[in-house]
C-alpha cells in the first residue's frame, strides 16, 4: 500500500458522503440518487463512478475482483485492480467465489453470487429514458409519476421497424415494480441474473453524478410485450475452450476466411471449468458469409 | 343533450409579465360546456384564445377564477356524487392531470410537429397513449393503430413511416387519431386547420365533424377562421384583448353580431 494516499484514495468525508447517498439508493431500489462525484485519476468513461463506489465501501478485510467485459485481464480491469491494490492494500483475486466486492463493467459473472458479496457496476448513462426524452426535468417527473409508456413506445418502434426488440445491452428493467432503471451496458443475457440476486448491487455513474442500487432479493423485470416476451441471447456453439453451452460467448474472428472462435466472456468461469476437467472442441468454426460478395449464388 | 355539465369555467384569467408590468392575457372568462357540444373561440391574433385554451387544458394555472371538470374515476364511470361532480382542476395532482390529459382529453396542436413524436413511426404515435396506460400487447396495439388510421382516412400502408414523411394534412390526421385513440370526451383544438391548403382543410373539417358526431365528443376549438366556426361549432365565444366580448349560438353570433368588434370581424370575411 502506498502511504501517500488515504485508504481507498478518497478522503473520509467524501467516502461518507457517497455512503450516505448509497444508503438512500438502497432504501429506494432503482432510484437515481445525485451525489458529489469527484475527479478521479481516470478519464470519464473508465469507471470513475464504480471506482468511487468501491473506494467508499471497501474495508481492510475485503477481497476485490475487477472485471471488464467478463475478463480479469483487460486493460480497464487490470488498472483498476492495481489502483486499489496500491491505495488500499487489500488482496485482489480473479476468482468470483473468493471476492467480497466485484467491480464490473459490461458483465455479471456466470457463477452465482452470494449474500456475502457486493457487485459494483460502472455506469456511463444512468438515465434509461435519456435517448427518448432529452429534458432532465421531464424525466425526473416521469420517474416520480411512474410514467414509463415512452419506453414501450421505443420497444414498439423496434418491433415495427426491425421485427424484434433490438436492444441487446443496457436493456431497460423495472426494479421492484417501480423505478425504470438502466442496468448499465451489460448484455441482456445478464438481465435475469439481476432478478432476486442475493448480492447487493450498486451502480455508480461518475460523469453523470448519480448512484443507484438494487438491494438483495429484489424483483427486477425486463420490459417487454405480452406477445413479444423478453428473451436472452443463445448461441449455436459451445465455448471452444471449456465446452460450456450456457454461458455468454465472445465471438472472435481468427482469420480472413470467416473462421470464428467462440469462447466464454467470463474468463474466471472458463478457467474454473477447464481446471475441473471440462474441455471444448479447441477449434474455431467456419460460418459461411452472410454477406454475399460480388453477386454470389442464388439460395 | 345530456344536461350534466362537462366543463365549467368561472371568471378565469391569466396574466403575464410584459416588460416590467403585468398584462392580462385573458380575463373574466365564464362558460359551461356540455357533453357533445362544440364551442369555438374566435378572435384576432393576440386576443388570448390560445392562453384560454391552455387554461382549460390545465397546461397553465389560472391566476384568478377556476376551471372545473367532470372527472370520471379510473374505471371510466362517472363519479356518482350527483350534480356536484365537477372538480376544480387546480386541486388535482399532477399525476391525475396527466392521466386526465391522456384518457379523457385530447389536445390537437396547431403545428402537428408539436403534438406528434416525430422520431417514431405513425403507428407508435397512435399507440403511445395506450402504452402509457399500460397496454402491453404488440398485436393489439398495432391493430388498434391500423383501425384508427382507417378512421381518419390515412393510408394504412404507411403505419411504419415516420410522421416527418407525411404531408401536412396527414400529420394533422395522425395527430387527431393519436388523441382520439383513448376515446376522450373532450378535445381541445388550437387552430387545427391553419396552415393547410383549402381542399385539405375542407376534408379535415369534414372528418372532424363526422368524428365529433360519431364519438359524441365535446370540443373547444380555437380558430380565427369564422368558416371553421360556422361549420363545426354549436356555440361560439368572441374574444378581444383578453376579454369575451360576445357569446352565443354560432348562427346567431355570425348572422346577427351585436358587439361592434364582432360586427367588424364578420364583415371583414372575404367572400369569393
Amino acid at each position: 500500500m502506498d502511504g501517500h494516499y488515504n485508504f481507498g484514495f478518497l478522503d473520509e468525508r467524501t467516502k461518507k458522503m457517497i455512503r450516505r447517498a448509497m444508503l438512500k439508493a438502497v432504501a429506494v431500489p432503482g432510484y437515481q440518487v445525485p451525489f458529489g462525484s469527484r475527479e478521479m485519476p481516470f478519464a470519464y468513461g473508465w469507471g470513475t463512478g464504480g471506482v468511487q463506489v468501491t473506494a467508499s465501501i471497501i474495508g481492510r478485510s475485503d477481497v476485490l475482483k475487477v472485471i471488464d467485459q467478463g475478463a480479469d485481464d483487460t486493460t480497464n480491469a487490470v488498472n483498476i485492480r492495481r489502483f486499489f491494490a496500491r491505495t488500499t492494500g487489500v488482496p485482489t483475486t480473479e476468482k468470483t467465489l473468493e471476492a467480497t466486492i466485484i467491480q464490473t463493467r459490461h458483465r455479471i459473472p456466470e457463477a452465482a453470487l452470494t449474500e456475502a458479496q457486493t457487485i459494483v457496476y460502472q455506469v456511463p448513462m444512468p438515465e434509461p429514458l435519456f435517448r427518448l426524452e432529452p429534458r432532465r426535468a421531464e424525466t425526473i417527473t416521469m420517474h416520480a409519476l411512474g410514467d414509463y409508456g415512452l419506453m414501450n413506445v421505443k420497444l414498439y418502434e423496434d418491433i415495427a421497424q426491425l421485427g424484434a426488440i433490438a436492444k441487446t445491452y443496457d436493456y431497460p428493467v423495472l426494479v421492484n415494480e417501480r423505478y425504470l432503471t438502466s442496468p448499465s451496458p451489460i448484455p441482456k443475457f445478464d438481465n435475469p441474473k439481476m432478478h432476486m440476486n442475493p448480492a447487493l448491487q450498486l451502480f455508480g455513474a461518475g460523469r453523470e453524478k448519480r448512484l443507484y442500487a438494487i438491494p438483495p432479493y429484489t424483483v427486477v423485470r425486463s420490459l417487454d410485450f405480452e406477445d413479444h416476451p423478453f428473451e436472452v441471447q443463445r448461441w449455436e456453439h459451445a465455448c471452444a475452450l471449456c465446452g460450456a453451452d450456457s454461458s455468454f460467448l465472445d465471438e472472435m474472428i481468427v482469420d480472413d476466411e470467416g473462421s470464428r472462435l467462440f469462447v466464454c466472456s467470463d474468463s474466471d468461469f472458463c478457467s474454473e471449468r477447464r481446471s475441473a476437467g471440462h474441455i471444448g472442441t479447441q477449434q474455431a468454426v467456419t460460418i459461411p458469409d452472410t454477406l454475399v460478395i460480388g453477386g454470389g449464388e442464388e439460395p | 343533450m345530456n344536461n350534466r355539465i362537462l366543463l365549467s369555467v368561472r371568471d378565469a384569467g391569466k396574466q403575464f409579465m410584459q416588460g416590467s408590468r403585468m398584462r392580462w392575457a385573458c380575463q373574466g372568462v365564464s362558460f359551461d360546456l356540455y357533453p357533445g357540444e362544440v364551442l369555438a373561440v374566435v378572435g384576432e391574433s393576440g386576443s388570448g384564445k390560445s392562453t384560454l385554451l391552455r387554461l382549460l387544458a390545465a397546461r397553465l394555472a389560472c391566476d384568478v377564477g377556476s376551471v372545473h371538470y367532470d372527472v370520471r374515476d379510473e374505471a371510466g364511470t362517472a363519479e356518482a356524487t350527483g350534480a356536484s361532480a365537477l372538480v376544480n382542476l387546480a386541486q388535482l395532482s399532477e399525476a391525475r392531470l396527466r392521466w386526465l390529459a391522456r384518457t379523457d382529453w385530447g389536445f390537437v396542436e396547431q403545428h402537428a410537429r408539436d403534438g406528434l413524436r416525430m422520431n417514431v413511426s405513425g403507428g407508435a404515435n397512435i399507440g403511445e397513449r395506450m402504452m402509457a396506460l399500460g397496454a402491453r400487447h404488440y398485436g393489439k396495439l398495432r391493430s388498434e393503430a391500423l383501425n384508427w388510421m382507417e378512421r381518419v382516412e390515412l393510408d394504412t400502408g404507411r403505419i411504419d413511416d415516420l410522421p416527418g414523411t407525411y404531408s401536412g394534412g396527414m400529420q394533422q390526421r395522425l395527430q387527431i387519431a393519436r388523441n382520439l385513440v383513448t376515446h376522450p370526451r373532450l378535445v381541445f383544438m388550437d387552430e387545427p386547420t391553419t396552415g393547410l391548403d383549402v381542399s385539405v382543410q375542407a376534408r379535415l373539417l369534414d372528418l372532424l365533424r363526422e368524428l365529433v358526431d360519431q364519438l359524441h365528443l365535446a370540443a373547444v376549438i380555437v380558430t380565427h377562421d369564422l368558416a371553421v366556426a360556422r361549420l363545426l361549432a354549436h356555440r361560439m365565444l368572441v374574444m378581444k384583448d383578453g376579454c369575451v366580448v360576445e357569446q352565443g349560438l354560432t348562427d346567431r353570433v355570425l348572422d346577427d353580431p351585436q358587439h361592434p368588434y364582432t360586427q367588424l370581424l364578420v364583415s371583414s370575411v372575404l367572400t369569393p
